[in-house]
Parts: structure tokens; sequence; C-alpha cells
């Protein structure tokens, strides 16, 4: 790359004035950003494996994604994706060091190559998905929801018609509220505040009938309120969100291997394996299908730079997708998350795991 | 030592235009670098951006505004309109206000006195900021949910989405009393320069006060009955209850009466301080003179204290107004949306121009600023006039 941009800027027979030639000394001298580093790219697993713990770039706190607990351990469903990372590489779901990332900050950590993955709640756009880093797979779908009063007794975002909605400011929240009663011939009244706080505080005074924002973060909104009890969630979302980790373009056999960790956490779920029973299952693997996923038949963690019983260690130590859902978000926490949207495939959801053969 | 070929002033001259140029230098070197990492970024320069479509609603506005086919330069004059509307009514309630504490402070009765001291010392030590938090609470903790207003009849409703009013439409034929409305304050200025006259001639003038009151409000009450009787009554939208809040009607919303209240209050104790240092530098002898000409207190305070007062009262009271314009930017924590909160916060947000937002924004205070200051000053230079 180095190479190709000067000789695009050189006519081919004329001498160089000695000014150009000075300049292109120069723009030789400074390195071009893509070509700045040996190429992080193509060897994250090597340099992972060699290093011997993962990098794995975190939000700084949405409950349920990712919170350090009282131990200061961190939990939620993007850290566990990263143990299920370091479960399949190393064994060992606690070879992760996590580096809390703030939305500004974090494209930059992977390009530079500070984290080797990037797991925090980032919407997958078209525009960050060209502009150097891939999204490899949707690990929730999220979409921007409605936090209303139970009184209210509306099951349907129509039913907001004419209604006060509060929300937080400087987001697309505002377009896709503005867009989706628009084209309903639908109106309502926007009150927008500058934080969270404010917003949640106007809210639950009465102020608005509603509160509109990503539903993964209205979850935890609700458990700030006085009641919680008294406030609901609306099922229906009114844009896409897909939550998806990222990695650096350039590196397939990292991005294979981050999509399969997810493919593999789903499968083990549509398989019926689980944390509590993948022991009983691989001593007495009743299916061909379960063999394949546990690495008894075939070998397709080689295929990934692993080992066999890749799958095996992610669901041990971490679980399989519902495990993990189950543990941070589902109806055993404190959040209330129903599945919707991230059931699997053949249960009504969106979550679907290729075949692993 | 200086040179006495070259006398010091071509010296102070040649130094102040080389600092000239060199900031010059300055502003062009970072003009430039600026232009050149936004380029990089993809970011067009130029306020173009102002005539793409905006797609966002706005929850308060004085102008027809809807985002099916707003512009970012409809969202830039809601903005504007809207912090011009909170700052003048701030400006007209502050001084009324600070005016009748000031003179409380300096009134006969001590119990008067004792609590303008108390209102200055409140409102004059607490941040702005934490006033406007405390209204904006208070504004809906203390009224009525939404699902129940505290209503007059079917004509107006208080809840905590607002104060609900009927709003007179005074389009077309109706246009007829803001127009009497009009006449009657033409009338009223022409009163009181007659008045001036009369006294300054030693009459005694007529009753000013009370024609001027039935000026201001009989000439539109006469066009208002008049329009009904010649068959085109004034238009008036009610409110009228909806599924979720009072619709229709004029809606003075919560964000709005909190930001007006604070910043009133707020600016009105600095300007009480500001009216009793002027009512203290009239020198004694000017009250007891009035007391021998048997003047009456109020009368001595309104014909002889408070004119000589105001020269020492305008300049500071104008910086006090220059203050409640830039302060009303601290709308944005409670949700009104003034320009600072409309274009600052979501135009910039979604259009990434930040140079040429901010450098709008900071225009437009500045043009602000500059004009009360302006009319302010040739009002000083009136008042200071007339001291004789």
């Amino acid at each position: 790359m180095r190479v190709v941009r000067p000789q695009a800027a050189l006519p081919p027979k004329a001498a160089l004035p000695p000014k150009a030639a000075l300049l292109l000394g120069l723009a030789l001298l400074v390195p071009l950003p893509a070509s700045a580093e040996p190429a992080p790219a193509e060897r994250t697993l090597a340099q992972v494996k060699a290093r011997g713990h993962l990098v794995c770039g975190v939000s700084p706190g949405v409950a349920g994604f990712s919170v350090p607990d009282g131990q200061g351990r961190w939990t939620g469903l993007d850290v566990d994706f990263c143990r299920a990372l370091a479960a399949a590489i190393f064994d060992d779901p606690q070879a992760v060091r996590f580096i809390p990332q703030s939305s500004a900050a974090r494209f930059t950590a992977l390009q530079s190559g500070e984290i080797d993955v990037l797991a925090r709640n980032t919407t997958w756009t078209l525009s960050r998905d060209t502009a150097a880093m891939n999204f490899p797979a949707i690990t929730f779908y999220d979409g921007q929801g409605f936090l209303v009063r139970k009184s209210l007794g509306i099951t349907a975002v129509k039913g907001l018609d004419r209604a006060t909605i509060c929300l937080q400011q400087g987001t697309t929240t505002e377009l896709n509220l503005a867009d989706w009663f628009r084209t309903r011939g639908l109106t309502y009244r926007v009150v927008t505040f500058a934080n969270s706080e404010q917003t949640l505080g106007a809210y639950e005074s009465g102020r608005c009938d509603a509160y509109s924002t990503d539903q993964s973060s209205l979850y935890g909104e609700r458990l700030k309120t006085a009641h919680p009890d008294e406030h609901v969630i609306l099922e229906e979302a009114i844009s896409k969100e897909p939550f998806a980790p990222g990695v650096r373009q350039g590196d397939d056999q990292w991005r294979d291997l981050v999509a399969w960790t997810h493919y593999a956490m789903l499968d083990a779920e549509e398989a019926g394996i689980g944390q509590a029973n993948v022991a009983r299952m691989r001593d007495d693997a009743p299916s061909p299908d379960v063999r394949r996923i546990l690495g008894l038949e075939g070998a397709y963690g080689e295929r990934l730079g692993l080992t066999a019983d890749w799958v095996f260690r992610i669901v041990r130590h971490v679980g399989n997708y519902g495990d993990s859902f189950a543990r941070n978000l589902g109806d055993a926490t404190p959040l209330k998350i129903p599945r919707g949207r991230n059931a699997l495939w053949n249960q009504g959801g969106l979550q679907y795991g290729p075949p692993i053969r | 030592m200086p040179d006495p070929r070259t006398p010091l002033r071509w010296r102070a001259l040649a130094v102040q235009a080389l600092l000239i140029l060199a900031l010059a230098a300055l502003a062009y070197l970072a003009a430039s670098n600026a232009a050149q990492k936004l380029a990089r970024q993809g970011i067009v320069a130029g306020f173009g951006f102002l005539g793409r479509p905006a797609g966002f609603d706005i929850g308060q506005s004085l102008i027809p505004y809807a985002a099916a086919t707003a512009t970012y330069l409809d969202a830039f004059l809601v903005g504007l309109l809207n912090t011009l509307l909170v700052s003048g009514l701030a400006i007209g309630i502050a001084t009324g206000l600070g005016f009748a504490v000031g003179i409380a402070r300096r009134a006969e009765n001590p119990l008067l006195r004792a609590f303008a001291a108390a209102y200055v010392e409140l409102f004059r030590n607490l941040p702005l900021l934490l006033q406007l938090l405390v209204w904006y609470v208070a504004v809906r903790v203390a009224l009525p949910p939404a699902s129940d207003p505290a209503a007059l009849g079917q004509a107006a409703f208080l809840s905590q989405r607002g104060l609900f009013l009927p709003r007179p439409d005074f389009w077309g034929s109706a246009a007829a009393v803001p127009l009497a409305f009009g006449i009657g304050l033409a009338a009223v200025w022409l009163l009181v320069q007659a008045r001036g006259r009369a006294v300054a001639l030693g009459k005694k003038p007529g009753p000013v006060l009370s024609l001027s009151a039935l000026l201001c409000l009989g000439l539109p009450a006469l066009a208002w009955i008049g329009l009904a009787l010649a068959g085109h009554p004034v238009p008036v939208a009610w409110p009228v209850r909806g599924p979720y809040d009072i619709e229709g009607g004029l809606a003075v919303r919560p964000e709005f009466a909190a930001l007006l209240i604070g910043l009133s209050t707020y600016s009105a104790a600095f300007i009480a301080e500001i009216v009793r240092a002027g009512l203290d530098s009239v020198a004694q002898g000017q009250r007891e003179a009035a007391a021998a000409l048997s003047l009456s207190r109020a009368q001595a305070l309104r014909l002889v204290v408070l004119p000589q007062a105001m020269r020492v009262i305008v300049p500071p009271l104008t910086s006090q107004y220059l203050n409640i314009t830039k302060n009303s930017s601290l709308a944005v924590l409670i949700g009104y949306p003034d320009l600072v909160h409309v274009f600052m916060g979501t135009v910039l947000n979604q259009t990434n121009q930040a140079v040429e937002v901010v450098s709008l924004t900071m225009a437009v205070y500045l043009t602000l600023s500059l004009v009360t200051a302006l009319v302010m000053n040739r009002y000083n230079a009136r008042v200071a006039g007339s001291r004789a």
C-alpha cells in the first residue's frame, strides 16, 4: 500500500521538481494508518494464544450486559461472550482482561489493537461495518421501545397516539419516533432532556405517558423507578438495533472464531446441551448432531484453530446462549427481559445458528 | 531607549501592526487546520445543511413546525423564538419584581424590609441551575396529574402537563382586536407626552392612569364586541380533554413556567440590589426637600428619588438583562426547547456541523446582547441627560 500511492501520483516520464521530491519523501516517511502496525490483522488468534489471555472491550456499565458485581467480577451477556471465547481458546473462562470502553473511544481501541474484540452493545450499521471493522454475528436483537405505566392498559405502540413521550436528546431516538408516528398518521408530543436521569424523573413524575429509548436500556431504567411493578415495556419495537461484537477487518480466522463462538452457543441450546447436562451428554451422546457439536465426531474445532472439544469447553464453563440469557437478563434476574426476538428461530425468535458440520 | 529619529507613535503603531498580523496568521492557521480535519472526516463545511429536512419534533413552538416538512433552519427559528420569548418575559418580570423588592428594602415598614432582605439573600446565594431544577420538580409535584386536571369549567385546565387556556385566533377580520390595542397604546403614549408638557407648564395633569387603562382594555373590548355583532366573532380555540392530555387552546408548559419563574426570581434579587444602591445614591437632602414641598412619600419616590437613581441603576441593569438572555440557555437541563437545546443539542448531533452550529449560536447570543446593550445605552443617555 505504501508503494501504490506515490506511483499513482508520479507522471511516468517527467523529472521530479525538487519541491515535489521533497514532499514525496515526506509522504513516504509519514506512515499511513493502515500500514502503521505490522498488521495486527490475520494473526489475532496467534497473538491471543501467545499472550495467554483475551483482551475484551466492554461497556463501562449496562445492567445485564456488562457490569462489575460486588466482588469486582465482570458479569453480563457481553461479558459471557468474551468468557466463552476464552473458554474455547484456553479452556479457562477467566483468561480475559476486560477494558471498559466509552462509546466515543470504542472503535479506536479496536482499530489500534488495544482490544481483540469489542463486545459492547454496539449497533451493527452499514457505516460502522464499512469503517474498518466487521460484525461477525448478532448476539442481541434490540430495538427502540417504550416504557409505560401498566395502569394505561395499552399493549401496542399505536395506543400512544396523542400521548406525551419523554426522550433523551441527541440520538437517533428522536428521528425514529418522528418517522414512526408520521408514517402511521399518528401524533404525539415530545419532551426532550439532556440526560437519562432527567428523562426518567420527568416520566416518573407523570410529565410524560411514555419513556422511549432502546428496550435493553428500558429494563434497567424500570429498575430505577420507585415501583418497577407499576411499569411495563411494550413488546413492540419501532427500530432495529442489532447488537454485535466487533472485530478488525482483514483477519478472517478471528472473525470466523468470534462468529462461531456465538453460533456454538445457539446450536448447543437448540440441541438441548446446557451447562447442567453437558458432561452427561458427552459421555452418552444420543445423536450424531450432538456428537459433532461436542467434538466426538469430525474435526471442526481444528478448522477454527482450536481443539475438537471447543464447544464442550464453552458450554461447560459459560453455558449455552439460553443459560447466559437466563443468568444475566431473564426472569430470574431483576431485569426480567423476555426472550422475545432473541429466542431461537424454532421458538419464534431470530437467533439462528448455522449447522456445525 | 527611544530613538529620537523614529517618533514613539510610529514605533507603537508598528508593534501593534505586527501583533495584528501575528494574530491573523494564527487565525488563518487554525481555520485551515480545521478545514483540513473536517475534510478528512468527510464533513462538508458551510451552511447548506440548514436547508436539509430536520425529521425530528419539538415540544413547544411559536411557529407552525412539523417534522414532516421542517428544515434545520425551521428548527433554528423555533429555538431562537423560544429563547426570545422566555428571555423577554423574564426581563419584564425580573424588572418589576426587582424594583418592588429593591424599593421594599428601603421601606419604612421593618417587616417589609426584612422580607425583602430575606428574598434577596435567598435567591442571590443559590446557584441558578439548582433553583431551576427545584422549580421544575416543584411545578410537577405540586400540580394535579394529567388524568385529573384542576378545571375552571370547560375553559381552563391546570395539570402537570401545563396550564391550558382558551386561545383567541387573531387572523383575518379578528386582527381588528390587536389593532385596537395598538391604537390604545399609541393614544396612551400621546397622553403621557401631554402629561409631561402639562407638568412642565405647572398645570394639573388629568387622570392619566385610569384613562390609559380604559384605552388599552376598552378599545380591544369594543372591537371584540363589534366583530361579534357584525357576525364575524373572534374564533376561539378551547382546550378540550383528549385521551391522554388536554389538547387545543393555549398551553403553558411546565418546562417554560419553571424556566421563566427561575430566571425571573433569580435575576430580580440582583436587580433589587442594583435598585437599592441607586436609591442610596440619591442624597438625603433630596428627600427632605421633597418632604418640605409637602410631597407624599410615594410622590417623592416617583418624582424626585427614582429619576435621579436611574442614572446609577441603568448601566448595571443592562448587564442583568444580558445575563438573563444568556442564562436562558440553562433550559437544556429542564427540557425547554430553547436555541441551545434544539440547535446545539439535536441539530448538532444529527448534522455533525459543529463549527457552523456553534458559530451561528454564538452569533445569535452576541447579536441579542449587543442589541439589548444598544437599547439600554440609549435609554441611559436619556435618563443621565435628564438629571437637571
